[in-house]
């Protein structure tokens, strides 16, 4: 794998690390060099990668939440209304068909019901998931990444990538292997 | 493979204050939790197989209940007129009650950092689910035609043109209790999924890898798929944290909106909340003593575990106890005759007094031991201690609810009540559900969340470093 030109099937370089305090420096030192297109994988989260890799932009999960909210609560509100006082208005001892007071506990609840539909829905919609296939699960020690292992994979993609240097490159950020990660 | 000398007693010094015993690793935790589910069933402890098969025999009665409810009607119940209310309230409640302790671990204590919550939240959030997959069974079986029980219960557009009516405490049970069950399924499965890519990750064959990676839905851990799951995470427990409470306080109104004697009370809401923690973290410390023994786990779920749910247990349960005193107060306080006659002769004088006077047993004076640590240090009275107070809980919703309509303003519609054997049976038939679903998931789902557990270890604490 000498060519300097990446070869087509080549989706990246995966630099695999025993702790994710190396990866830590190493996702940094990456940065400060210049590389872009990268992704990290870890057993668990954590925060300093992600803020790293995200380049400290906020989740959009709160305003998914935050509209699914306020969807719910005026879903409720209106339907609850619309049914009691317009389409089936019951005479209940004289009270008023829109006792809203008496609507309140429905619409917290479909509040909250539609907020975490958006809080888990919109969080695998924003993360792709579900994914069956991915090319990182190509790399044998990839599994791993979901039990003691840290990995970091720069794609080829990025500008600065180029095969020989981008792998002497990882190799020297303390990494225990760089594996080929193809299409 | 956890060593096996820091696996020892449960009453080491150095255990008391642990939330994990000391030199385990990323890889020892991933080996051990995923051993429960993977290792042959020749491993699986044998009095297991007893639960299931006792669970199976329970489950059986539970069709033949059911079956022979819906053939006859709700008629072979022991209800009638005035205890129209019975066994099917009762057990909706005492269930409801049991789940609230596993959203109060995952939720409550997540925001409050509390990291001793850790390694039982997903066995407590289980136990939710199927705490709420029975309670749901009572109120759709008391209707007598389930099958109906959709435009009776929820909004749905029916020919009839007819809506469920909103001003009623039981339609808002129904949003309450069904946005607590779906929530919960929700949070359960949000915080299983980066375990599931590890069982898939350490499958033993094929089917278990085509299993585990379709639940996982392609998990991968990858620092941007973590930025937004924490987010949500976090979210979640923001907002099954005034679910929780919501729950219970709207099972509260069906019996506080009324004007009955016993039940037109304003403290039911928080009264009723604390009575579902408290049962709630018997069952948690009922379930977790034999399964942390039998698999194990002891270095996981250590003995600051046990004696924290023992510490809120005491404290719920003493919320609870005040509840009962006030109810006294608030009865003298009305001036209500039929108040007072309710409260204070009915229930500890009347012809029901030996279940009121077990409830005082069980829920007040049975907690009092917990006070001492040499009892929340003792697997084994720590365990009876919580059978009597589950016992309890439900006497508690006994004497709320029959003592109550039992004798109501006109003596002359005064009646007795008592459950029927097909009360009985389909009540011990949720148990029997309870107990296999439970046992089924100990068995084949990793019951500690092993990437949070990694969170508490050395390995999981990554400092941010600052270089000049």
């Amino acid at each position: 794998m000498a060519e300097s030109t990446p070869r087509a099937s080549l989706y990246g370089l995966m630099a695999e690390f025993a702790d994710a305090q190396t990866l830590l420096d190493a996702v940094h030192r990456a940065q400060a060099e210049g590389y872009d297109v990268m992704d990290a994988f870890t057993p668990f989260p954590v925060e300093a990668v992600s803020e790293a890799i995200e380049h400290h932009k906020p989740s959009k999960v709160p305003l998914l939440v935050l509209i699914g909210g306020l969807a719910g609560a005026s879903l409720a509100f209106l339907g609850q209304w619309w049914v009691a006082a317009v389409d089936y208005p019951l005479n209940i001892g004289g009270r008023p068909y829109f006792s809203w007071p008496a609507f309140v506990p429905p619409a917290f609840e479909v509040t909250i019901l539609f907020a975490s539909f958006a809080a888990v829905f919109g969080m695998f919609i924003l993360n792709g998931l579900p994914q069956p296939y991915h090319p990182v699960f190509n790399v044998k020690s990839f599994e791993r990444a979901s039990q003691d292992r840290c990995f970091l994979v720069i794609e080829s993609k990025d500008p600065k990538f180029d095969p020989q240097a981008t792998r002497e490159f990882l190799a020297g950020l303390g990494s225990e292997e760089v594996h080929d990660v193809d299409w | 493979m956890a060593t096996p000398q820091t696996r020892s007693s449960g009453a080491d010094v150095d255990m008391d204050k642990a939330v994990i015993a000391p030199g385990h690793t990323s890889a020892t935790i991933t080996a051990k939790v995923s051993e429960v589910v993977y290792s042959p069933i020749s491993n699986t402890p044998k009095w297991i197989f007893g639960i299931w098969a006792i669970g199976f025999v329970l489950v059986m009665l539970l069709q033949v209940s059911i079956a022979k409810l819906l053939f006859e009607g709700t008629g072979i119940w022991g209800l009638n007129v005035p205890v129209a209310w019975g066994f099917a309230i009762i057990n909706l409640v005492w269930w409801i009650g049991i789940g609230h302790a596993g959203t109060l671990i995952s939720a409550i204590l997540l925001l409050l950092n509390q990291q001793w919550r850790t390694s039982i939240n997903r066995f407590a959030e289980a136990m939710t689910l199927f705490a709420v997959a029975c309670a749901v069974m009572f109120p759709l079986l008391h209707t007598g035609r389930p099958w109906l029980a959709a435009y009776w219960l929820l909004p749905y557009p029916n020919t009839m043109g007819m809506w469920p009516n909103f001003r009623s405490p039981l339609i808002w049970d129904v949003f309450a209790i069904s946005t607590y069950g779906t929530v919960s399924l929700l949070f359960w499965f949000t915080g299983l999924v980066p375990d599931l890519a590890t069982m898939r990750d350490r499958a033993k064959n094929k089917t278990q890898k085509v299993l585990f990676g379709m639940l996982s839905l392609g998990w991968r851990g990858s620092a941007r798929h973590w930025h937004n799951y924490e987010k949500a995470y976090l979210l979640l427990a923001g907002l099954s944290t005034p679910l929780v409470l919501s729950v219970h306080s709207v099972i509260s109104f069906d019996f506080s909106v009324s004007q009955l004697p016993g039940w037109h009370a304003t403290i039911f809401p928080p009264y009723f909340v604390a009575g579902a923690v408290f049962a709630g973290f018997a069952m948690v410390l009922l379930l977790t003593i034999p399964v942390r023994s039998a698999f194990h786990l002891e270095d996981y779920i250590t003995s600051r575990h046990l004696q924290n749910m023992a510490n809120l247990m005491l404290v719920t349960g003493m919320i609870v106890s005040y509840g009962y005193a006030m109810e006294f107060f608030f009865a003298f306080y009305s001036g209500n005759p039929f108040e007072i006659f309710a409260i204070a002769e009915n229930r500890p004088a009347g012809p029901y007094k030996y279940q009121w006077m077990s409830l005082i047993l069980c829920n007040f004076l049975a907690i009092q031991p917990l006070w001492f640590k040499r009892v929340r240090t003792s697997t084994t009275w720590l365990w009876i201690i919580s059978f009597i107070v589950s016992i309890g809980m439900w006497l508690e919703r006994f004497v709320i609810v029959v003592i109550s309509l039992h004798r109501d303003f006109l003596p002359s519609s005064w009646d007795m009540y008592s459950g029927s054997k097909w009360d009985w049976g389909l009540y011990l038939g949720t148990i029997g559900f309870f107990l296999c679903l439970m046992f089924l998931f100990v068995r084949f789902v990793p019951m500690i969340a092993m990437f949070e557990m990694k969170l508490l270890i050395p390995e999981g604490k990554v400092e941010e470093e600052h270089d000049g």
